[in-house]
């Protein structure tokens, strides 16, 4: 039941929020903002008092579950689990929800009940995601974050936000609807084999499949991921759409959005089709070195702060997905480090875009330069969470990018070396970023007001979160574990079955 | 013809019924709203009259129809339809400056034309209910007749519905001499030993006829001219009762006449098919009118139909059935705010009278965004689950290029409709904020209920799926 309070006070909030807003924009605010605070506490609670328990979890149990019949006449389960992968990405999930709310306190200055609807629903579409363990649910709560995050960008998006919005709609609808008949395919191939229709995913684990239809229905289901992720030919709708979204957009877009392609890689691509993503793993992890260095050098030729940051996305999740396919332990907790840690920084990096946004209404790097003298802590910030960006060891990126590097030097010594080039290049464009627009003299005589108590307030939990995941991520790795050595037992049993 | 068979024909001898008392009714007393009256309570009457006939179900009356709960179900369906769109008609009228009481008449006819269809079990009863259908809807294309684009549209639509209806004619004519019978069911096991040529030519006759009604690609266009010149309500029902009783008939002719398995007649709609969901997205793209992009939508999203129609088994049957549900509810709702938009003197079909709805006139707004995000087969909308359906009916008959270009071409149609979203969500200039009259309350009544029941399908929709079976499976 606590996995569907989770999804449900955001979905109500929603509603209540924009009712709300009617006679007060702030009790809107407000609502929005005690919903995501409730769902992180209650998370929280559940995560400290599990912690003990959870690495002793035998691997058939999860943490919590709820099972309703939905649609029986397509087997259809109302069925929401949760292990120790959805709980750190929950995590994520809700306090980058709050900073999103908090984000938006002055920026948003119309339709704000219509707007924190929007971003609560996202929210609670991202949460069913990550909980869903039926197939048919996942496709669902997959397609309905895809709205509100449509309007999200399209109503308060910057200039080219119609553009933006309708390419981000369009890539993700058709990415999701072939995963949509990669999914039909393998409840027809489940049933022709056992008699039983159902979109169970644990059920279908263990589906026998032909190599060459498993090989099919795989490329499905990664082609719907690698739209999100981005992979790199299928990332053309990420800079516009981050570019363009407002900023709690563009947290949520980086934050969250692109970890839900990630989560489908590690939940579903690689367990389900252990055989196919074998194959596929030499392609899939050439295309993340790509990932890696093309995004670095484009983020390094941007002059639009939001783009340079959003470029930085394509790069670091491209060590995410090189550490999905390479597939040993290593690489995986590097993967799922990085992914929170990329997160974290990311989310802050698009904030300070915001605030330097409200200040100075430009993104263009061009026209700043000397903040540091105007603005000091806000440029501290900037700068830790550049470092952060670029994989300052001590700081969260650092660990989860190293430990992927360490485990894929065991599959391959060339991908290595050139993702290696890649954490170089992240220091050129990070350091660039820095020096351009806080270094140097204030040419433009910028008098900026500094951070505020609510923007300190926003960022200064970010600061330490990244900095614990830095110097001791030890509880993500216990947490994760349990979860972890499920996905590799499902996939090598499925191997096993299958051979 | 025994009691028992009157018994069964209640719905419809209800529905002719109320025909003649409103026809006497205008002509005793002119009044608006007790004809409206007088509709909706012969339609309710109809509607309660399903339960009496359905323990006798099923049962054939005469050779020419049959009263079985798929009948039953689509009566049902139609009554509902022509309900919401009496109401949906009674505030247009009400803005107009015409006689309104006759569209009552034409609209009772039409749907009783439609219920026949449903219910044919053989040529001369298809052919029948078809005209009533028809000859009524010429009436109610043009009925604005002051005004010259329903005339035209009218005229349009009465000339290509007369050749189509010959075509037809002519059709039946051919499977009749090659068959010598005109019941659907004695059709079956000859079709599969008489493959000359009178007959292939025959259906091939037929199905222009069926789908010149359907308005499926190649014989879409008349559609966006009379969608567009139609009053909003007609619209409507062209859309909905129309087209849905069309298409319950041509799942029961071809199905029961064995002619669906013939796999000459399979790729003409295959082909079909295919052309009508590419040519009706990808047309809707060029245009800027709001009728008109909603007439190239429904030729796409018959298009849809077709591939749940050309799939196989029970499952196919259960698609095209939940898929017009879905269909009716959206394509009500989506006219139905177009006809409350519209003033005494234009309809609200321009692009531009969205601009910026959501400021002005939220309710409509936000009900107009669920039918079009349905249409769009976006979750949380019945459009969902039917897209849903419909690709698992094709997917299970593996007909994987066909569920490709469904796919394909839903994309296409997210551009269009996602146009007339961001119009509606755009701010407002500054000097045209006018925050327009209330809704009335007919037009109020049957769009939140039909977004009630929108949300409430595509959340939960196992109540209808279950209805839905049982009425097919007996």
């Amino acid at each position: 039941m606590i996995l569907l309070c989770l999804i449900a006070i955001l979905f109500i909030a929603g509603i209540l929020a924009w009712l709300a807003a009617r006679w007060s924009a702030a009790a809107a605010r407000w609502i929005a903002l005690a919903a995501t605070a409730a769902d992180f506490i209650i998370d929280l609670i559940v995560w400290l008092r599990h912690y003990g328990e959870i690495s002793l979890l035998p691997h058939n149990r999860w943490i919590e579950e709820l099972d309703w019949n939905w649609i029986p006449r397509f087997g259809i389960h109302f069925h929401l689990a949760m292990d120790g992968l959805s709980l750190l990405l929950l995590m994520l999930t809700f306090f980058l929800g709050i900073v999103s709310v908090l984000v938006s306190w002055n920026e948003i200055k119309e339709r704000i009940g219509f707007f924190h609807l929007n971003l609560l629903w996202v929210l609670a579409g991202i949460t069913g995601v990550f909980l869903a363990l039926d197939l048919f649910l996942f496709y669902f709560a997959w397609e309905l974050m895809l709205v509100p995050m449509y309007f999200l960008i399209a109503l308060w998006g910057h200039e080219r936000r119609q553009y933006a919005s309708v390419k981000f709609f369009i890539f993700t609808q058709l990415s999701g609807l072939l995963m949509l008949i990669a999914i039909l395919a393998l409840y027809f191939t489940h049933h022709a084999a056992t008699r039983v229709y159902t979109f169970e995913y644990e059920q279908l684990l263990g589906t026998p499949l032909s190599s060459s239809s498993a090989w099919w229905m795989m490329l499905g289901f990664f082609v719907a991921f690698a739209v999100k992720l981005p992979v790199v030919p299928l990332h053309t709708w990420l800079p516009d759409a981050h570019t363009e979204a407002p900023t709690a957009g563009s947290v949520v877009l980086a934050g969250l959005l692109l970890k839900t392609g990630a989560y489908g890689m590690l939940r579903f691509v690689v367990p389900l089709f252990p055989d196919a993503a074998r194959q596929f793993a030499p392609i899939a992890m050439v295309l993340a070195v790509i990932g890696i260095l093309y995004g670095g050098l484009l983020a390094f030729g941007q002059s639009d702060f939001k783009r340079l940051v959003a470029y930085t996305s394509v790069s670091h999740l491209g060590f995410v997905l090189l550490g999905i396919f390479a597939w040993n332990q290593l690489t995986l907790q590097g993967a799922l480090i990085t992914m929170i840690a990329h997160g974290i920084s990311t989310g802050a990096l698009f904030v300070i875009a915001g605030l330097l946004q409200e200040r100075m209404h430009t993104r263009e790097m061009g026209r700043m330069s000397g903040l540091w003298s105007t603005a000091p802590r806000l440029s501290g910030a900037a700068l830790f969470f550049a470092l952060g960006s670029l994989g300052l060891p001590g700081l969260g990126d650092f660990v989860g990018e190293f430990l992927v590097l360490l485990g894929t030097y065991r599959v391959s010594l060339i991908l290595t070396l050139f993702a290696t080039i890649g954490v170089l290049i992240a220091t050129f464009y990070a350091l660039r970023l820095v020096q351009r627009a806080f270094h140097g003299p204030n040419f433009h005589d910028w008098k900026l007001a500094d951070l505020n108590k609510r923007e300190a307030f926003i960022l200064m939990p970010m600061i330490v979160v990244l900095l614990w995941i830095g110097l001791y991520p030890l509880p993500l790795l216990n947490t994760f574990r349990p979860a972890m050595e499920r996905l590799q037992q499902a996939a090598n049993s499925m191997a096993a079955l299958r051979r | 013809m025994t009691g028992a068979d009157g018994i069964a024909l209640l719905p419809l001898i209800v529905l002719a019924g109320t025909s003649v008392l409103v026809m006497v009714g205008i002509a005793v007393r002119r009044s608006h709203r007790f004809t409206l009256g007088l509709t909706l309570a012969g339609l309710t009457a109809a509607f309660g009259s399903l339960w009496i006939a359905a323990p006798l179900a099923p049962r054939q009356v005469t050779p020419l129809l049959v009263i079985d709960h798929y009948a039953l179900f689509y009566f049902g369906l139609l009554i509902a339809g022509g309900f919401a769109v009496a109401l949906l008609a009674y505030d247009y009228l009400a803005k107009v400056d015409i006689n309104r009481e006759e569209l009552y008449l034409l609209l009772l006819i039409a749907t009783t034309g439609g219920a026949i269809l449903v219910a044919s079990s053989h040529f001369a009863s298809f052919f029948l209910g078809l005209e009533m259908l028809s000859v009524s809807l010429y009436a109610m294309v043009a009925y604005l007749h002051p005004r010259r684009q329903p005339l035209e549209a009218g005229i349009k639509y009465l000339i290509l519905a007369a050749a189509s209806a010959a075509f037809l004619l002519f059709g039946m004519a051919l499977v009749y001499a090659g068959l010598g019978t005109m019941e659907f069911g004695r059709m079956a096991h000859m079709l599969e030993t008489g493959n000359n040529v009178m007959l292939i030519s025959g259906l091939a006759l037929i199905i222009t006829g069926i789908g010149f009604k359907l308005a499926v690609v190649p014989f879409h266009l008349w559609t966006p001219d009379v969608y567009e010149g139609a009053p909003a309500p007609v619209t409507a029902f062209i859309a909905t009762v129309s087209k849905g009783a069309m298409f319950a008939l041509l799942l029961r002719y071809f199905y029961r006449s064995g002619a669906a398995t013939n796999h000459r007649i399979r790729l003409v709609f295959i082909i079909i098919a295919i052309a009508s969901m590419l040519a009706g997205n990808l047309l809707a793209l060029l245009q800027s009118n709001v009728k008109r992009i909603l007439a190239y939508s429904s030729i796409a999203h018959m298009g849809y139909l077709l591939v749940a129609f050309l799939a196989s088994g029970e499952l196919a049957v259960e698609a095209v059935t939940f898929y017009l549900v879905a269909y009716f509810i959206t394509t009500l709702g989506a006219f139905g705010v177009v006809s409350a938009l519209s003033t005494h003197d234009r309809e609200a079909e321009d692009i531009d009278d969205y601009h910026a709805l959501f400021c002005r006139r939220p309710a409509l707004a936000g009900v107009f965004t669920l039918m079009l995000l349905s249409l769009a087969g976006i979750p949380v909308t019945a459009g969902f689950i039917g897209k849903f359906y419909i690709v698992v009916a094709g997917a299970s008959s593996a007909m994987w290029a066909l569920v490709i270009i469904l796919v394909v071409s839903s994309v296409i149609g997210l551009f269009y409709y996602l146009r007339i979203v961001a119009a509606m969500y755009a701010s407002p200039e500054r000097d045209a904020i006018e925050t327009g009259s209330r809704i009335s309350a007919a037009s109020g009544a049957v769009l939140y209920m039909l977004a009630v029941l929108l949300v409430w399908f595509g959340i939960y929709p196992e109540p209808l799926l279950r209805l839905i079976r049982t009425v097919l499976r007996a």
